[in-house]
């Protein structure tokens, strides 16, 4: 029964959270300068008032905006969100259409960051300031300031263009076979070099995090006790340190999820990756508002459910957290 | 180091000459080509679609019933040949007999009438203004359309090129809203490559048209246009050879020299003779220093053009010396008042107006690291004859909307000219062309009633002779004023692997067609 009311309750929350994004995020993208008629018709190389009107006609984009709010509204009650002026397709679709690419982009980032930047931590922590403690810190240190771009461009430079091992660009070779497992296995190697890429942020705070969590819990007194009941410190680490460490990973972890649908618009603008983050790009700079609406829809309700789940799983890592009412 | 990259250059762009002559082997038929294509456009049916990358795919699918050589001379395409009356009104096509849209379906008169009289009147306002010439558009037999104009228009035969007046088909769109017709998405029409496949964000591919009536072309057996959002990216692709073909625009200019040097790679700035286009610096002539010609003047002289066209354009194009680009029709040199690089010049002017150093706004084009460059270059140029210049960052809808709300003193900008003054250069000078609210109009506000006049008189007069009188007169009129400062007329480099060949085969470049293309 709590755990209904609980779920009832945050999702309500979640709802008006989305609806009210939604309502701010349209008057942001209303109030920059500039119109997607204009760029669409610009684009043209050429273009007359008619050209001009019928564009803005045939987008709505001549009634009030208030109109407009109305109508966008109505259609996400009903779950329709529009059509995109520059793609020229249902909003829904595009995004549907992209979202597995970011999915699987994103997905493999946060497996890759979670556990090498968690199995990382915890080496670090169990070799407290010796050698390759420090060699751990230090290297996360650099991968958590590099700019992504830069990281980006450079991956590629070494292991695309010099030494020819990845391919640098795009989601599959388009046209190269209809094999289901060589396509997954193409697939796979594109995903290398943009996963790790994004991915190496994240590990670099997972390792800082999940060592210092470590390095504070193993100074607690039930680590004392268990050392005194004879258990081995590998024991020690795995089932006492690293699992109460772990909460604060757990809440992070939440946000680079709820993160992850957003996209990466970075790293997708750079290795040409067909998702979401790109899609929110090309959009803003096409003024194209029904899709940055949708793209900005999805997002948003993705933080929420995430959210929602990183409570969900708060309990099943520390049963003592109590649900919150 | 400048000297030896545009000498690079050079030898690249003799290379590239031989890629316009079939070798003796000749073509080799088959393969695929790899190209670039930046942004993904909205659509690929051009007759609805007319940004330069949707014509550049779709310049595969639709034809017109002309092509233009470098010279700008027509040649037969749907048509097989045509006649223009003595007294400039009437133009008779005759078409190219056996012609199939893709679907199958047989290319008549019919279709012609349809794609100008009705679909392209709706839909491409270019078109819509070159056609408000023409009085009726008739078809007395299948193979033969006649267009009877209401008065002379001089550049009237230059509309049958693909991107202007691209052959939709009537049995598709007759009855039905254009604009929402599914066929949009797979499009039909008669050219030398069919649609077959587009995955949105990643690329598009067209097949081989085995029906082509052309005998023996197309040689390719497809072609996959990749969307690669990243300049970088894209020269890394190329480099890696995972894309053969970087049409102009592609890269970055700066990144341009580089390429050049790699392995197999060849280089051409040819296929831009049709749109001419033109880089010039708007003034806003409506308020403030500005409006002052001595000012405008000053700025024309500031400006260190070769600078910029060797340093910024690797060379490729021309420095501008007037209104009209270097391969537009009626160009006339001896009628120009000239300014070349000269800050004396400049400081005497802005001494003699009483310059007090006002600042000048300058949201200049935001079109890429080139032109953000160039930029800096030019207020660089003029702060060094003392202007006060602020630089203003925008994006591309930022742009248009300050550019159409005329909030600004000086801007960059390049237009297509399309061969003919009548076509791409009178919309920037004349005062019917100004319109509050839209960026793609005459900006700056220059309002002359002899200009308009000698414009108008230049669009209608025949034969050609009396065109140029008009075209004469008004260069000399427009440079003597200083309407704007004119920069470069643009040619942007097609990079490609040496073993492509033919590619470029038209004053049309790679939005021609690959028809011709193959690869050894």
């Amino acid at each position: 029964m709590q755990t209904l009311w609980f779920l009832s309750s945050r999702l309500v929350k979640g709802i008006l959270v989305v609806l009210a994004i939604v309502v701010l995020d349209f008057f942001l993208i209303h109030f920059a300068p500039g119109d997607p008629a204009a760029v669409m018709a610009g684009e043209s190389g050429a273009t007359d008032e008619i050209f001009l009107q019928q564009l803005r006609v045939k987008f709505g984009l001549d009634q009030p905006l208030m109109t407009q709010l109305g109508l966008y509204l109505w259609g996400v009650v009903r779950l329709d969100l529009g059509y995109s002026y520059r793609q020229q397709m249902p909003v829904l679709d595009l995004v549907m259409d992209r979202l597995p690419a970011t999915l699987i982009l994103t997905g493999a980032a946060f497996v890759f960051s979670l556990v090498i930047g968690v199995a990382a931590g915890a080496w670090a922590a169990a070799n407290k300031d010796r050698p390759l403690d420090r060699a751990i810190t230090t290297i996360s240190l650099i991968f958590y300031a590099t700019p992504l771009f830069w990281m980006a461009l450079m991956s590629v430079l070494v292991f695309s263009v010099w030494l020819d091992w990845l391919p640098g660009f795009g989601f599959e070779e388009v046209g190269n076979t209809d094999n289901v497992f060589e396509r997954v296995l193409d697939v796979s190697r594109h995903l290398v070099l943009p996963a790790v890429t994004l991915g190496l942020f994240f590990t670099a705070v997972y390792v800082r995090m999940t060592r210092s969590s470590m390095i504070e819990t193993a100074r607690m007194d039930f680590v004392k006790t268990a050392r005194a009941k004879g258990l081995t410190e590998g024991v020690i680490l795995r089932r006492h340190v690293l699992r109460n460490a772990v909460l604060p990973v757990v809440t992070l972890a939440g946000l680079q999820a709820g993160q992850m649908v957003g996209g990466a618009v970075m790293t997708e603008t750079v290795f040409a990756w067909p998702g979401i983050g790109r899609l929110m790009y090309e959009a803003l700079l096409q003024r194209d508002y029904n899709l940055l609406l949708g793209v900005f829809l999805v997002s948003a309700a993705m933080v929420v459910v995430f959210n929602i789940l990183t409570d969900w799983v708060y309990r099943l890592v520390d049963p003592r957290i109590e649900v919150a009412r | 180091m400048k000297a030896k990259l545009l000498g690079t250059l050079a030898t690249s762009l003799v290379l590239a000459a031989s890629v316009a002559v079939p070798a003796l082997a000749g073509p080799k038929e088959g393969g695929r080509a790899n190209v670039v294509i930046q942004p993904e456009p909205p659509g690929i049916m051009t007759g609805i679609v007319q940004n330069a990358p949707a014509q550049m795919v779709g310049g595969n699918i639709f034809e017109s019933l002309l092509r233009f050589d470098t010279e700008l001379k027509p040649h037969p395409q749907l048509a097989t040949s045509w006649e223009i009356s003595p007294d400039g009104l009437t133009y008779t096509f005759k078409l190219h007999p056996g012609v199939k849209w893709h679907d199958g379906k047989p290319f008549t008169s019919a279709d012609v009438v349809f794609s100008a009289d009705k679909f392209l009147r709706e839909t491409n306002p270019r078109t819509r203004a070159s056609l408000a010439h023409v009085e009726t558009i008739t078809a007395p037999d299948d193979l033969t359309v006649v267009f009877k104009l209401k008065e002379t228009f001089g550049p009237f035969i230059r509309m049958f090129e693909a991107g202007t007046l691209p052959m939709v088909p009537k049995h598709i769109y007759e009855g039905t809203d254009f604009k929402t017709n599914p066929a949009n998405n797979t499009p039909i029409g008669t050219g030398p490559f069919k649609f077959a496949e587009w995955v949105k964000g990643s690329h598009i591919r067209l097949v081989k048209n085995p029906d082509y009536y052309e005998k023996g072309l197309p040689h390719l057996d497809e072609i996959y246009w990749h969307v690669i959002p990243d300049a970088a990216a894209r020269s890394v692709a190329f480099e890696t050879g995972k894309i053969d073909i970087l049409p102009g625009g592609s890269v970055e200019n700066f990144d341009v020299a580089r390429l050049a040097k790699t392995k197999n790679a060849c280089i051409t700035d040819k296929g831009w003779e049709f749109f001419a286009p033109q880089a010039w610096l708007w003034f806003n002539h409506r308020q403030g220093v500005t409006a002052d010609a001595r000012f405008r003047k000053a700025v024309s002289y500031a400006i260190d053009r070769k600078f910029a066209h060797e340093a910024l354009w690797n060379g490729m194009g021309k420095v501008s010396t007037g209104p009209f680009a270097d391969s537009t029709a009626f160009r006339d040199e001896s009628a120009l008042v000239k300014y070349d690089y000269d800050p004396a010049k400049a400081k005497a002017l802005l001494k003699e107006m009483g310059y007090k150093g006002e600042v000048i706004r300058f949201p200049y084009m935001p079109y890429g690291e080139t032109w953000q460059r160039w930029a800096e270059a030019i207020k660089q140029n003029l702060e060094d004859v003392g202007i006060k210049v602020e630089l203003i960052a925008t994006d591309v809808a930022g742009w248009n909307k300050k550019m159409g709300d005329w909030d600004f003193d000086i801007s960059t900008t390049y237009l297509y000219q399309y061969g003919d003054p009548a076509l791409g250069v009178s919309r920037a000078y004349v005062s019917t062309n100004i319109a509050k609210g839209s960026p793609f109009n005459n900006v700056g506000g220059y309002a002359n009633p002899e200009v308009d006049k000698l414009f108008a008189e230049g669009a209608t007069a025949f034969p050609d002779s009396a065109r140029q009188k008009a075209y004469s007169a008004v260069q000399k009129k427009l440079s003597e004023d200083a309407v704007y400062a004119w920069l470069i007329d643009l040619k942007f480099p097609t990079i490609t692997h040496c073993n492509v060949k033919n590619l470029i085969t038209t004053g049309i470049g790679v939005n021609d067609g690959f028809k011709e293309a193959w690869i050894e």
